[in-house]
């Protein structure tokens, strides 16, 4: 990333970002005191959504969704058209930044193919429980949310889970539910998460609906995979690798930028470099921890350019640097489109290769511009540090945006400790931790995964 | 020391709830602070096939112990504590510092000093069978099967750096 592209990034706000977060700021403070008590204000901020939507599809609806809200009746279909306007709303704020980056590094994206997808109409039991648990919520507000209310979606999440193609919202819906139970009372939270509590509702919503989990468009695609890092998400039951690469089709096709995603269902007390063990993928694994290129044979790409991965289609060849990756091949890289319905600003994770910086606490110089790093995002399970995020010189990260400002979450870098070269990357301990110490403290604290799955067996099979 | 909670307000991806800490589990398998109460699940010295389910009240201080059969724990008498109540303490400290245990159960206590001492509640009943099967029910995530569909919603879970460096 040049001087000039980081400029073009950050150089001036993007019209319209404000003011729209402004109007869907307005509804999450709605939903802070619950849909059951509009006062005046609340309400005029639902009219507002409304307004904002007034020239599109959704306009109509949401408007008579707030209507009926301001009277005092809160239905599971006013409740979805409003959820939907905001969604609309972050839709549009996510397109205008993401063209905004795509602008500023020159690269090239291609275009949605709209399909029609396959519809699985099955489980639809599941899906309406949790739409009645996010309209009891909508009720409540955030701030009548008690330890009654958190324990009534346990039943729901069980059901999700036990239905493979609706994991997505299950992850969604524990992960919301834990933090609402830790923050219980929240009537006496001192500042609640009204911005991120209200995306996650919202979104749980939108894939509540029957078919919104159908599966996309997919094509079967084969050749080189140059890894160029991974992303880490990680939540007391689920823990994801997402890998960010180059994929250098056989045939000789232009190399596209995918994504290739592996995850796990895990417990609070699983954290750490423990989690890469719930990950059965040691193709994959061994690949990132020895810094290997990948081949792969006919693996399915989704529309959004995610690889599904599977261990059997791909092997391990040789040694490949993410550096010189990032370096030569992302320039030229297309990126992919982004899946209507995944489109909110938390998922612009971009890659970008980033040198000739200036490393301060918490931010990178280069050419009188300054980039924050999310020191928050150094996952557990890897080697990356603060105090070496501060002592590199190259770094490859993903641009992302939060709270109106963009940083770079690294995911690799490489600069001079104590008059020493060094090279860390989030995946260097994906076979196991490679760091005498971390190797010591993991042996100290046994190994969780094998005592809790004897647990298991012994009480779960009575 | 840092708030295990993380500001509120209009950020997307900063998670509330910190990870835990990462400790031994083979005596104290299951540790939550939930529906008002410190409770877990503790195993037996003596018989592998047998745990005791413990819990410590957050609004009276009150606590309970018994076998996962519902036998009552023949350490626990009038306002001592069993030592399976002593072990459950003593791992929610370990996992989520004494600062958030001692916010959960409303209670004062210092560095270095033993949490359980400074509740004066008495012995009370409590629904162990309800958490003996968030137990169970927490036993299950190890049993589900893996995921290589994207879940683009984790986008939300960013993993943080640990408790402890």
């Amino acid at each position: 990333m040049l001087g000039t592209q980081l400029a073009a990034l950050l150089d001036g706000a993007t019209p319209g970002v404000a003011e729209a977060l402004g109007v869907t700021d307005g509804f999450d403070d709605a939903l802070v005191h619950g849909f059951a008590r509009l006062g005046g204000d609340r309400a005029a901020a639902l009219t507002a959504l409304a307004g904002a939507l007034a020239a599109t599809p959704l306009g109509p609806p949401v408007r008579d969704a707030a209507e009926k809200l301001a009277a005092g009746s809160v239905t599971g279909e006013h409740l979805t058209h409003l959820a939907g306007g905001r969604t609309a709303l972050y839709g549009a704020v996510h397109d205008a930044l993401l063209d905004r980056l795509d602008t500023a590094l020159g690269r090239s994206r291609a275009a949605w193919a709209a399909s029609a997808g396959s519809a699985e109409a099955a489980a639809d039991n599941p899906l309406a429980g949790c739409r009645s648990w996010l309209q009891e919520l909508a009720i409540a507000g955030w701030r009548g949310v008690d330890h009654d209310l958190v324990a009534a979606c346990d039943q729901t999440v069980e059901a999700l889970l036990a239905v493979p193609g609706l994991r997505r919202l299950a992850v969604l819906l524990d992960g919301l539910a834990a933090e609402l139970r830790a923050s219980c009372p929240v009537a006496t939270m001192e500042r609640v998460p009204s911005r991120r509590w209200s995306d996650l509702w919202a979104r749980a919503l939108t894939l509540a609906q029957p078919g919104a989990l159908a599966d996309g468009p997919a094509e079967t695609v084969s050749g080189r995979l140059l890894v160029l890092g991974a992303d880490v998400h990680e939540h007391a039951t689920a823990v994801q690798a997402q890998v960010h690469a180059v994929l250098e089709p056989s045939g000789g096709a232009p190399p596209r930028l995918v994504r290739t995603s592996v995850g796990a269902a895990k417990v609070d007390t699983i954290v750490g470099p423990a989690v890469w063990g719930l990950l059965p993928h040691p193709v994959l694994l061994g690949a990132l921890a020895e810094r290997r290129i990948l081949e792969v044979a006919g693996l399915p790409l989704l529309g959004g350019g995610d690889l599904v991965w599977d261990d059997s289609r791909a092997v391990a060849g040789e040694p490949a640097d993410p550096f010189a990756t990032a370096r030569v091949l992302l320039a030229e890289a297309t990126a992919p489109p982004v899946p209507p319905l995944e489109r909110h600003p938390v998922r612009i994770g971009e890659p970008v290769f980033v040198e000739g910086y200036t490393a301060s606490a918490g931010a990178f110089e280069l050419d009188g511009r300054t980039l924050p790093v999310d020191l928050d995002r150094l996952p557990a399970c890897g080697p990356l540090t603060p105090a070496l995020v501060a002592a590199s010189d190259a770094c490859v990260g993903l641009l992302r945006w939060d709270a109106g400002r963009w940083s770079l979450q690294p995911l690799a870098v490489r600069g001079t400790l104590k008059r020493k070269p060094f090279e860390a990357h989030t995946a260097d301990w994906a076979a196991g931790p490679t760091d005498p110490a971390v190797v010591k403290a993991q042996a100290k604290a046994g190994d969780a995964v094998a005592v809790l799955r004897e647990r298991a067996g012994r009480l779960l099979r009575r | 020391v840092k708030s295990e909670v993380a500001a509120g307000g209009r950020h997307s991806a900063a998670q509330v709830v910190r990870p835990v800490r990462p400790r031994k589990v083979a005596k104290v398998p299951f540790v939550e602070l939930a529906d008002g109460r410190l409770q877990g699940v503790v195993s037996s010295g003596s018989d592998l096939a047998r745990v005791y389910v413990s819990s410590i009240s957050a609004a009276t201080h009150g606590f309970s112990c018994s076998t996962n059969n519902n036998r009552p724990c023949g350490g626990l008498r009038g306002t001592a504590a069993c030592k399976h109540l002593r072990a459950l303490a003593d791992e929610a400290v370990l996992q989520y510092g004494l600062d958030r245990v001692a916010r959960y159960l409303r209670v004062e206590a210092a560095a270095g000093e033993d949490l359980i001492d400074r509740l004066d509640g008495t012995r009370e009943s409590a629904p162990a069978a309800a958490v003996f099967s968030r137990f169970l029910r927490h036993l299950t995530y190890l049993e589900l099967p893996g995921t290589t569909a994207p879940i683009p919603e984790l986008h939300w879970f960013p993993a943080m750096p640990g408790a402890v460096r």
